[in-house]
């Protein structure tokens, strides 16, 4: 580990910084201490697809990972340095859907929507990619700025599913690293993946889903004024309308109460009897 | 074809969704969970008292209420008829 990354950034040999282990070696776990971050980046994922083992590699902290469904109830924070940049790494509880109907999708959602991370990592399994992705198309609608982290890939070796990944990149407009996080393997790809988008090295050009219709289209142009005259600083104000339309009873409450767009206050909401997210303990 | 729901799928045969008559939340979440057409389901495990029974799709396993698999209509595969 380099204690002064900016010597290996003046040396700048190209070769060297597609290296895996060069990027490995630019790595510095910092806990829990997130203060003066340059980036947020936020880890989103089906449950059980090891958030929170990616979270572990990259931040050194410890916490809770386990195979069953449901164990990251709340956000947890942590963070890490790399090769220049200070980043905070949020692992959100695990969700099938960003149209969410459990108390834990709605606060990854609000997060991906609201908390506006400068990349938002999904995690999905390699062994049952078609439902995973149905996740990330639904990240793809609120934000370009995605990397697909291909975790378990191991398992899907075992069980001889071949994925064809950068097939699967360019179709979906956004870097796709295959992973298998509890080896380590892929760790420094995902860094440099996170790098690249935060740098604008990559500029992802992602897949969207298509709603056009003419009548979805009259109402969200009658809708969507409103929504961004009575919430200015909403990142996405065509996605909000989308989920009133779609009858979205989270989205409807939190205008009414006018917490649309707070992170806290809407995670409160979400879980009343929750003070603080971070449940992690230090290693 | 005769039209056929979720319930009404027999073990060791393989189907594919056609559409969902369910409305409302639980048709966004059967959606979300991978029920959408197209789709292939079969029976992976039968309750004894018979409900609920577990249905793979998608790789994965997920198990619905006779009511809620009602919701869902779907056709015989070609292989299983």
């Amino acid at each position: 580990m380099s204690a002064n990354p900016e010597i290996h950034s003046s040396v700048s040999l190209r070769s060297c910084e597609k290296c895996p282990l060069h990027n490995a070696a630019n790595l510095r776990r910092l806990g829990v201490n997130t203060v003066g971050f340059d980036h947020v980046v936020a880890l989103l994922g089906n449950p059980n697809t090891g958030k929170s083992t990616v979270f572990n590699a990259l931040t050194g902290l410890r916490q809770h990972v386990g195979n069953w469904t449901g164990k990251t109830v709340a956000r947890a924070e942590g963070a890490f340095h790399h090769r220049g940049r200070t980043f905070k790494l949020v692992d959100l509880p695990g969700a099938y859907s960003l149209f969410s109907s459990s108390h834990h999708e709605e606060i990854a959602r609000d997060f991906v929507l609201f908390g506006q991370p400068d990349v938002t990592v999904v995690v999905v399994d390699a062994t049952r990619l078609e439902r995973n992705l149905v996740l990330v198309l639904q990240a793809l609608e609120i934000t370009d700025r995605v990397v697909v982290a291909l975790n378990l890939m191991d398992e899907a070796r075992r069980h001889a599913i071949e994925i064809d990944v950068r097939a699967l990149s360019r179709r979906l407009g956004i870097p796709v690293v295959p992973m298998a996080a509890r080896q380590g393997e892929g760790i420094p790809d995902l860094l440099r993946a996170i790098e690249e988008i935060v740098s604008g090295a990559f500029v992802p050009h992602p897949r969207q889903v298509n709603h056009q219709s003419e009548s979805l289209e009259r109402a969200l142009s009658d809708l969507v004024p409103q929504i961004e005259a009575e919430f200015p600083h909403l990142p996405n104000a065509r996605w909000v309308a989308l989920r009133l339309l779609d009858g979205d009873h989270s989205i409807i409450q939190a205008i009414r109460e006018g917490t649309l767009g707070n992170v806290d206050q809407m995670e409160r909401r979400a879980m009343p009897s929750l003070n603080r997210p971070g449940l992690i303990e230090e290693t | 074809m005769s039209a056929m729901t979720l319930d009404q799928l027999p073990q060791g045969k393989v189907a594919v969704v056609q559409s969902l008559t369910i409305q409302g939340e639980l048709r966004r979440r059967l959606m979300d969970l991978g029920f959408v057409p197209g789709a292939q389901v079969e029976v992976e495990m039968r309750n004894p008292l018979g409900d609920p029974r577990a249905f793979r799709v998608m790789g994965s396993v997920v198990a619905l209420r006779r009511e809620q698999a009602a919701g869902i209509t779907i056709a015989l595969s070609e292989e299983s008829r």
